[in-house]
């Protein structure tokens, strides 16, 4: 099973002043497909994941080298608007803006220059159901997306993500401030998702990866505290027969 | 006695000690409002409150004790510094919460401190010498630079600590997840300020001009220096309305302040009275910036 290549790391490292926290990850993130990154906390995870929509251009002092491509092209050459339009992104903790449901879904969209309030409700709808969310909160889009609960919150995170239609979603955590239920929807709402979205994940819950993911990264820092992708392969076999031994003692839960 | 008895003994003494310094304060507060008000009460009686409120006449050699012009005055020039003075806070509190890089900021956070600690009879002499010369440059019959204009200059100068300092504060206390969330979307850094955080920033911002409208209302000797003091209900001196801002004009603070040393009698009583309006006016601009604030945090 091989899948077309979304986005590509060569060879990238990222430093924090000094600190080396990625040291030289390479790695495919396919097409449609789910990618998980797996490893102890401080190993690089979120880091990393931040490298493809380049939020850690807004920490000063960190440099790279190295790559991170999509569709074959430089991330760090395109234009970042342009790039967080196409590679959107889902936090650990739900971060909907103090504003109603309708507008923090019509948000993306308005910055990309929908004006026409018709042509907003369409999108917002589409993706408030693409969301798993409309059900839910469609007699009341005027409401605050505050004052939702927690999982619906990520939902609408998730829809507000959807609604400038990037080709990534990004997801950092997406579901560890949420209860078993709301974490439940999640993961199947990411399975729907991938039908038309490339998904990265970073989750510390390897029951999680194992669930929802196609494919896996385990990261792990070395004598340097620098994160090192250990392993990246199709899910099943990074569970089942890993080729590194602390990729096994890691998902057989000896350390971590 | 058990130690444990004694623990609860202290306890309790602090508490009154704490109790009582709370209540000081208050007491201070009312003492200071009856006192005012018991001066006030001969002016209130024989004139009566609402004739004091609504005359223009404030002519204390013909027992006429009109306050409105003064009223206008002070309403104007706050006003006019709210316009000046706000954009100006305001920028400068984005400026330094959002833009300047840590060591702009190290130089600028205190000399704006620095403003708040100037004396106002200094802002005063700053007014004359630099800002009444350059309004006076306004071609208009009868401009002499004194007026409206100048004084809400000085005005905004001075409340800028204020509102720079909670609007910063303000801003800054809006959580990074908003921000993160904005610019994930494809935001630029403007888009970010102007559609998420000032918005999220706003009851801060509200209540930091409040805070400020109290403060300028309650300003006295530099207003005094720069305002012409001429009792008349401020007008436009030409055509256009807005030159009612460089009409002169005097404010409820300049009024007591300037014919207190000399006033007896009923005169002396409708100074008082003055007082009381302004104490009453700037109890309604400070509750409302409480009532903002609180409502902000809910
Ligand atoms: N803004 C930052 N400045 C400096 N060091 C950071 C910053 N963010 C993360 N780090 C460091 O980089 C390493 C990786 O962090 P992170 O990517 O958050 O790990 P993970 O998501 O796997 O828990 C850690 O050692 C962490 O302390
Ligand atoms: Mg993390």
């Amino acid at each position: 099973m091989t899948a077309e290549i979304r986005m590509r790391a060569v060879d990238y490292s990222l430093f924090y002043g000094d600190f080396k926290a990625l040291n030289s990850i390479s790695l495919d993130i396919p097409t449609y497909r789910i990618s998980a990154f797996i490893g102890p906390s401080g190993c690089g995870k979120s880091t990393f994941l931040r490298s493809f929509n380049r939020m850690n251009d807004l920490i000063p002092g960190v440099t790279t080298s190295g790559k991170v491509l999509l569709d074959g092209n430089d991330v760090s050459k395109e234009d970042v608007v342009n790039l967080r339009r196409k590679v959107g992104m889902v936090f650990q903790r739900p971060n909907p803006f103090p504003k109603s449901i309708f507008d923090n879904v019509a948000y993306g969209p308005r910055l990309h220059g929908t004006k026409n309030r018709s042509d907003l409700a369409v999108i917002v709808e589409r993706s408030l159901k693409g969301a798993a969310l409309w059900d839910e909160v469609k007699d009341d889009l005027g409401k605050s997306g505050m004052s939702l609960s927690g999982g619906q919150q990520q939902r609408l995170c998730i829809a507000r993500a959807i609604a400038v239609e990037p080709e990534v979603i990004l997801m950092d955590e997406p579901a560890s401030a949420l209860d078993p239920v709301a974490t439940l929807k999640i993961e199947e709402l990411m399975n729907v998702l991938k039908k038309n979205y490339t998904i990265a994940i970073v989750t510390h819950n390897m029951q999680q990866a194992a669930r929802v993911s196609d494919y896996t990264a385990f990261l792990l820092t070395d004598e340097n505290r620098a994160g090192n992708l250990i392993e990246f392969g199709p899910t099943k076999q990074i569970f089942t027969t890993p080729s590194d031994s602390r990729t096994e003692d890691y998902i057989s839960g000896r350390f971590g | 006695m058990t130690s444990g008895m004694r623990r609860t003994g202290t306890e309790k003494t602090m508490k009154a000690v704490l109790l009582i310094s709370a209540l000081a304060s208050l007491m201070i507060v009312l003492l200071i409002f009856l006192f005012t008000m018991k001066e006030a009460m001969p002016a209130f009686r024989e004139i009566g409150i609402l004739k004091m409120l609504t005359d223009t006449t404030w002519r204390p050699g013909n027992d006429q004790f009109g306050i409105l012009a003064m009223i206008a005055g002070s309403g104007l020039v706050t006003l006019g510094a709210v316009l000046l003075g706000v954009p100006l806070a305001l920028g400068t509190a984005i400026f330094l919460s959002e833009v300047a890089p840590n060591w702009i900021v190290k130089i600028v956070r205190p000399s704006i401190e620095l403003l708040a600690g100037i004396p106002s009879v200094v802002y005063g002499l700053f007014g004359m010498v630099v800002l009444v010369p350059l309004v006076r440059m306004i071609p208009a019959p009868g401009n002499a630079g004194f007026g409206l204009l100048a004084a809400s200059a000085v005005l905004a100068v001075m409340v800028l600590p204020t509102i720079a300092n909670i609007s910063e504060f303000a801003v800054r206390s809006v959580p990074k997840g908003y921000r993160e969330g904005s610019l994930a979307l494809g935001a630029t850094k403007w888009e970010t300020i102007s559609r998420v955080i000032l918005p999220a920033a706003k009851p801060g911002i509200i209540s930091s001009v409040v805070l400020g409208l109290g403060r300028a209302l309650g300003e006295t000797i530099a207003m005094i220096m720069v305002i012409g003091n001429s009792v008349i209900l401020p007008a436009p001196i030409t055509s256009n309305p807005l030159s009612i801002f460089l009409s002169r004009a005097r404010t409820l603070t300049g009024n007591v302040a300037v014919e207190i040393s000399y006033a007896t009698g009923i005169h002396e009583s409708a100074l008082f009275a003055t007082g009381v309006v302004l104490f009453i006016l700037i109890i309604l601009v400070n509750s409302s910036a409480r009532f903002l604030m609180r409502r902000g945090v809910n």
